[in-house]
């Protein structure tokens, strides 16, 4: 008997060619018409063209792309893997701002019972905002589509992580808090030494959510603001009725969405421990 | 008047009872500690042995009453009075070695790496750990992880060490192993202890004086009881002795019959008793095996 591994590896693989081959029979053009209609001659055929693509189509543009991600022809003509930079980078900037801002006052939120029930009430209003709805205002204030776009991630991935970094704190082990004391650390040294590796793994699983979070968002945000990017990206073939183009896009933002949260999955158990 | 190396002087510890009254734990709590003693505390559970422990050790505050240690008045925590907790309180991402390290150099700011790591070693060595350095307290046995925990504190070198009821979570047998180890240790060292614990023998074997507490509330440390058991003891052979049974009694009858009303002297100091008074007599000859272990350590 094969190892479960291996079944499922095998279940998977005809899960995925039954899945493909039933996509590419419904999407078989119907047998040749006898001849196109004046209409059809003006449109070159577009009513083929308004069929969802077949697998194939797709995977022979995935192919296509994919051997050269980075060409770079003109503003509305940049290979998958510019687009795709752009919008890493904008979320990794939104995140890395977020969490600069994030970890420490999670920490402050914490271990002060003061500042939390002073706080409290404002993250509670903003949690739940829809982070689109900040694009308007980000975009008069910043002045800025990119800035703004960026301003998103770093509204939208805030919040997994500040309140999961004040969770983490609060709750850590009042035994390991006296440990600290008993051997006299400083506050400084108590919250590096201490509470910060034994509140890791907490605040670990806040960053892992924040960065999905993130992913999602940028996607949208890109969509309204346009120029570059995934998102922009996406519509941009939509108008162009590439729908071809739609769908690997699609596929590419799921591959670097698990990416990401793979190597947030990485850095957890790095962090991990067991009582 | 010459001053004990810890004088505790009328301590008291009030709780809220939730209904707007007053719930005294203990009251009037007076002893005093010479160095090098080592001194067990004995009591029902609830009396407020835990509750003494941390005022001495800083983490938690008396309703009144005051504290000198070595002259200077106790205030908060302090690395010269050093702690084991019963759930042995280890940090669970750092290994046994950096467990022992992390206490050493905060102790000790200015030694090198090498000599930290060299200090730390020699204690757990101490308790026969030193096979486990790298191993995190969750891949440790409960009595492994309490070696660690009492090599962490005498690694610290305190002037004063406490320990609240250490072996509580242990099982017999392992229990008896430490407790061996913890008397070897304390004949090397000869450090200050005071120790809750709730098991008679284990504090005959260890101590040289027992603080009989009656019980809460309005609790009392009533009497102190002289341990006339000469060292080194083993738990091997102190049975053999007289004195060990005659002590042994008078705890438990205290224990089981008298720790309801029982009260200090008028001064509030604890009744000095000595049960086994005169019984004292050198620890019997080695036996075949206790001088094997003897040879081996
Ligand atoms: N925060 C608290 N509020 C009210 N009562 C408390 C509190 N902490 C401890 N107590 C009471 O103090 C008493 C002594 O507790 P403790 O020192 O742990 O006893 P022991 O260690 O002797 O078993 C107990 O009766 C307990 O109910
Ligand atoms: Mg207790």
């Amino acid at each position: 008997m094969a190892s479960l591994n291996v079944r499922a590896a095998l279940l998977s693989v005809s899960f995925l060619v039954l899945a493909l081959g039933a996509w590419e029979m419904s999407t078989q053009p119907p047998a040749a018409q006898e001849s196109m209609s004046e209409y059809e001659m003006l449109m070159g055929g577009a009513e083929q063209e308004s069929r969802v693509p077949p697998p194939s189509a797709v995977i022979r543009l995935a192919w296509e792309e994919l051997s050269n991600p980075f060409y770079d022809a003109g503003a509305n003509d940049k290979g998958i893997g510019i687009q795709l930079g752009y919008s890493v980078y904008r979320v990794l900037t939104g995140y890395l701002a977020a969490m600069a801002i994030a970890l420490p006052v999670g920490f402050l939120i914490g271990m002060s019972p003061l500042m939390y029930k002073a706080l409290n009430p404002y993250i509670q209003v903003l949690r739940p905002i829809s982070p689109l709805a900040w694009m308007p205002l980000a975009l008069f204030i910043i002045q800025d589509s990119d800035a703004s776009a960026i301003f998103v991630i770093f509204i939208c991935s805030i919040w997994p992580m500040l309140l999961n970094t004040a969770f983490g704190v609060a709750n850590v082990r009042e035994d390991w808090i006296n440990v600290a004391r008993t051997h006299e650390l400083g506050h400084l040294r108590t919250a590096l030494t201490v509470i910060l590796p034994a509140a890791a793994p907490t605040i670990m699983t806040g960053m892992r959510i924040s960065i999905g979070i993130a992913w999602l968002v940028i996607v949208a945000a890109e969509m309204l603001v346009g120029g570059t990017g995934i998102g922009y990206y996406v519509w941009n073939e939509w108008n162009n009725l590439d729908l071809a183009s739609v769908i690997f896009s699609i596929l590419m933002i799921g591959v670097v969405g698990m990416l990401l949260d793979l190597a947030l999955g990485k850095a957890q158990r790095l962090v991990e421990y067991k009582e | 008047m010459s001053k004990s190396f810890l004088e505790v002087d009328g301590l008291s510890k009030v709780y809220p009872d939730g209904q707007g009254n007053e719930f005294t734990v203990f009251e009037d709590i007076r002893f005093s500690l010479e160095k090098g003693e080592f001194v067990c505390i004995i009591g029902h559970s609830g009396c407020g042995k835990s509750t003494i422990l941390n005022v001495l050790a800083g983490l938690d505050e008396a309703s009144s009453g005051n504290l000198v240690m070595s002259g200077k008045e106790v205030i908060g925590p302090s690395l010269d009075r050093g702690v084991v907790f019963q759930n042995y309180s280890l940090l669970p991402w750092k290994t046994t070695l950096n467990n022992i390290v992390f206490a050493v150099r905060a102790r000790w700011p200015s030694w090198s790496k090498e000599k930290v790591r060299e200090h730390s070693e020699r204690y757990l060595k101490m308790v026969g750990l030193d096979h486990a350095l790298d191993r995190k307290p969750s891949q440790l046995s409960g009595g492994m992880r309490q070696r660690v925990s009492i090599a962490r504190a005498f690694a610290t070198q305190p002037e004063l060490l406490l320990l609240d009821e250490p072996f509580g979570a242990l099982d017999a047998l392992t229990r008896g192993v430490i407790q061996d180890e913890l008397v070897k240790i304390w004949e090397e060292t000869r450090q200050t202890v005071f120790m809750i614990t709730h098991d008679v023998d284990e504090a005959i074997l260890l101590s040289d004086r027992i603080f009989l507490m009656s019980n809460g509330p309005n609790a009392r440390i009533a009497e102190s009881v002289k341990v006339d058991v000469p060292h080194p003891r083993s738990r091997a052979t102190i049975f053999q002795n007289p004195a060990y049974h005659k002590t042994r009694d008078y705890l438990v009858d205290f224990l089981v019959n008298r720790s309801g009303a029982a009260l200090p002297e008028d001064d509030g100091s604890p009744k000095f008793v000595e049960p086994a008074k005169g019984m004292a007599k050198p620890a019997p000859t080695p036996t075949e095996e206790s001088a094997a272990k003897a040879v081996n350590a």
